[in-house]
């Protein structure tokens, strides 16, 4: 039983920063219509940023946080005004294509400005030990569930109580209507752009706090993909929820049956399986709106 | 309408052939194995574009459907001691099968949703792949002994390379006529508007299947090809950045015209072998690592360039110039 809760814990803490990744997903979906695939990568250029600050730099962790969080802003506007702005009308397929390259792209210059290498900086993040009966919550995940509690909370404060975030909640409803009452339809997406960017890096940190930063941390963006699809792919709480379900879920099955399997590394392709089951079966996820597919 | 109409069509075709049956004449086998691949890939990217050019079903698992045909080619040459003739078709109707099962989710999703499940499906049939470790090696791979179709010795890169080449020509000829059939025309109007299509009597479920098991065939039989080619199966052969990779190919040529396969698969596998030479200058210039960025960076360049800029690929480009030629000096393009 103690086996089992303390996989149920890990599961939990790991399933918030999923979620935490999933949301940057979701927020550009909703505003814009657009399927970033590269939102794994914004986690794994997060993951390093974290390392350069806080190693070669030597920066304190919230001047290191702080650095980082100013890179991705500048990072999402980029991309925004570079890529996605051209291909604004586009076909699906374009835009998707577009992320997709701008995923490897971005695998580029990680791996020209840090070699692709593994780079740890385990013990720099603060760090809160915690043990309940037999359970012992790991304090790293403990920090990246406080992390994305607070992430996800001012999320939802700005979307509710802010100027713009009334606007970004508007573009997600109608377009026209938002461009017919003169709010500048290009503003919203930079927004939704650099707070994607924002949260994946945010992500990557927490992550490359436990793990180290190296290029398999893109990775886990496939992994929120599944979290998107298990939640429904517009809605946030829906995220949030399918990443605590397929953190645990994850974490369980790995925990039990990768005994059994000869290769492992069940928890590397656990999350395709669960995409798979949920296109069949309920397209539109667990909380998304019924009817997304028009045939 | 026939597609080769005038003697001039049939005087370029019989040049075209000659000429790149001859290649083995002029160039080395460094050339050669360029051409190999560039040939393996036109037939795995014509199988894309079966799938995604003209029916519309995007697919971003294609590597995992050429592992699927060349791992069971390959396990049956190896284990079973079947002959290669025998074992490519095998393949190829294995990837099929394949193509036929992730293709099962296209008929509820589309767009974004269809890409995610043929991600998965990659992912998926790698872990298989790795699983099955008693029959297929699993991480350690599996050699396979060199092809042989009767008493001619296919081991040398010669003699594979008219193996290649004929099986390119066969399917650009196949993937050509299969659009000008009823399924082609079906599969079309699918990707322009599925309702209308199934309101015009066009039945979505098997003709995208249909598509799929197509796709995937052309899949199998250019994964069976490689994996013979090197004679060694591993999974790192099909890794999932292939995948993007065929999809970028497609982009570049132009999505749904055979031309655009051809001109697609042929331009970005030659600049990867641009990026592979200018590598090592590149790696002594600036850093050790400088040679795998640029080739990832130069990639994802291409495709977004193209897209902004020429989204219909160089397909339309050249029938612009084609279309300029037909009159000049007195044409006048609007």
């Amino acid at each position: 039983m103690a086996f089992f809760l303390q996989l149920v814990v890990t599961g939990l803490a790991q399933g918030m920063v999923y979620a935490l990744i999933a949301i940057g997903f979701v927020i550009i979906l909703k505003c814009s219509e657009v399927f970033n695939i590269a939102q794994g990568h914004f986690v794994m250029i997060g993951g390093y940023l974290g390392y350069t600050f806080l190693v070669p730099f030597g920066l304190p962790v919230w001047a290191a946080l702080g650095m980082a969080i100013v890179t991705a802003i500048i990072m999402g506007l980029l991309i925004e005004r570079l890529i996605l702005r051209p291909l604004l009308g586009e076909p699906v397929l374009a835009v998707i294509m577009a992320t997709i390259a701008l995923s490897t792209i971005l695998g580029g210059l990680a791996t020209l400005l840090w070699g692709a290498e593994y780079k740890a900086y385990h013990g720099l993040l603060p760090t809160i030990t915690l043990k309940v009966g037999e359970i012992s919550i790991p304090s790293e995940s403990l920090i990246g569930l406080i992390v994305s509690v607070i992430c996800v909370a001012i999320l939802m404060l700005l979307f509710r109580y802010t100027k713009i975030g009334l606007a970004m909640r508007a573009t997600a409803e109608d377009l026209q209507v938002v461009q017919g009452l003169g709010i500048r339809a290009t503003t919203v997406y930079a927004v939704s752009w650099i707070i994607a960017c924002v949260v994946g890096v945010i992500g990557g940190i927490l992550l490359g706090g436990v793990s180290g930063a190296n290029m398999d941390l893109a990775e886990i963006g496939l992994k929120a993909f599944a979290v998107v699809l298990l939640g429904g792919v517009n809605s946030i709480g829906g995220a949030i929820a399918a990443g605590i379900i397929l953190g645990t879920l994850e974490n369980v099955a790995a925990g039990y049956l990768d005994p059994l399997l000869p290769g492992g590394g069940l928890a590397q392709v656990f999350p395709f399986f669960v995409m798979i089951i949920v296109l069949v079966f309920r397209p539109y996820g667990l909380f998304g709106l019924v009817g997304i597919k028009r045939i | 309408m026939a597609i080769f109409r005038t003697r001039l069509h049939w005087g370029m075709l019989f040049a075209l052939l000659i000429l790149l049956f001859t290649c083995p004449l002029f160039f080395s086998d460094r050339i050669l194995t360029i051409l190999t691949m560039i040939g393996i890939s036109v037939i795995s990217v014509h199988g894309l574009n079966i799938l995604t050019g003209y029916c519309g079903q995007i697919s971003i698992g294609h590597a995992g459907f050429m592992a699927v045909g060349g791992y069971t080619s390959a396990v049956l040459c190896a284990k079973l001691g079947l002959p290669f003739w025998a074992a490519l078709p095998c393949g190829a109707l294995a990837a099929g099968i394949a193509g036929l099962i992730f293709g099962l989710p296209s008929l509820k999703i589309k767009g974004f949703y269809l890409i995610m499940a043929t991600i998965a499906a990659h992912f998926i049939i790698i872990w298989t792949i790795i699983q099955l470790r008693s029959i297929t090696g699993g991480p350690d791979g599996l050699s396979v002994p060199s092809p042989e179709i009767g008493s001619i010795m296919l081991g040398s890169k010669t003699n594979y390379f008219y193996l290649v080449m004929i099986f390119t020509c066969l399917a650009t000829l196949l993937a050509k006529n299969i659009m000008r059939t009823r399924a082609g025309r079906a599969f079309i109007a699918i990707r322009d508007n599925e309702l209308a299509a199934e309101v015009m009597g066009v039945s979505l479920w098997s003709y995208k299947l249909q598509a799929f098991f197509i796709g995937c065939v052309y899949a199998g039989v250019a994964g069976s090809l490689l994996i013979h080619y090197i004679s060694f199966a591993s999974t790192d052969q099909f890794p999932f950045m292939d995948s993007v990779w065929y999809l970028g190919m497609l982009i570049v040529g132009g999505m749904g015209s055979t031309t655009g396969a051809i001109f697609g698969a042929v331009a970005l596998k030659l600049l990867d072998e641009l990026v592979t030479m200018a590598g090592p200058i590149l790696s002594a210039a600036v850093a050790p690592q400088a040679a795998a960025s640029l080739a990832l960076i130069s990639q994802g360049l291409i495709i977004i360039i193209f897209l902004i800029f020429e989204p219909r690929g160089l397909h339309h480009r050249w029938e612009m110039i084609k279309a300029y030629f037909s009159l000049w000096p007195f044409s006048h393009q609007e």
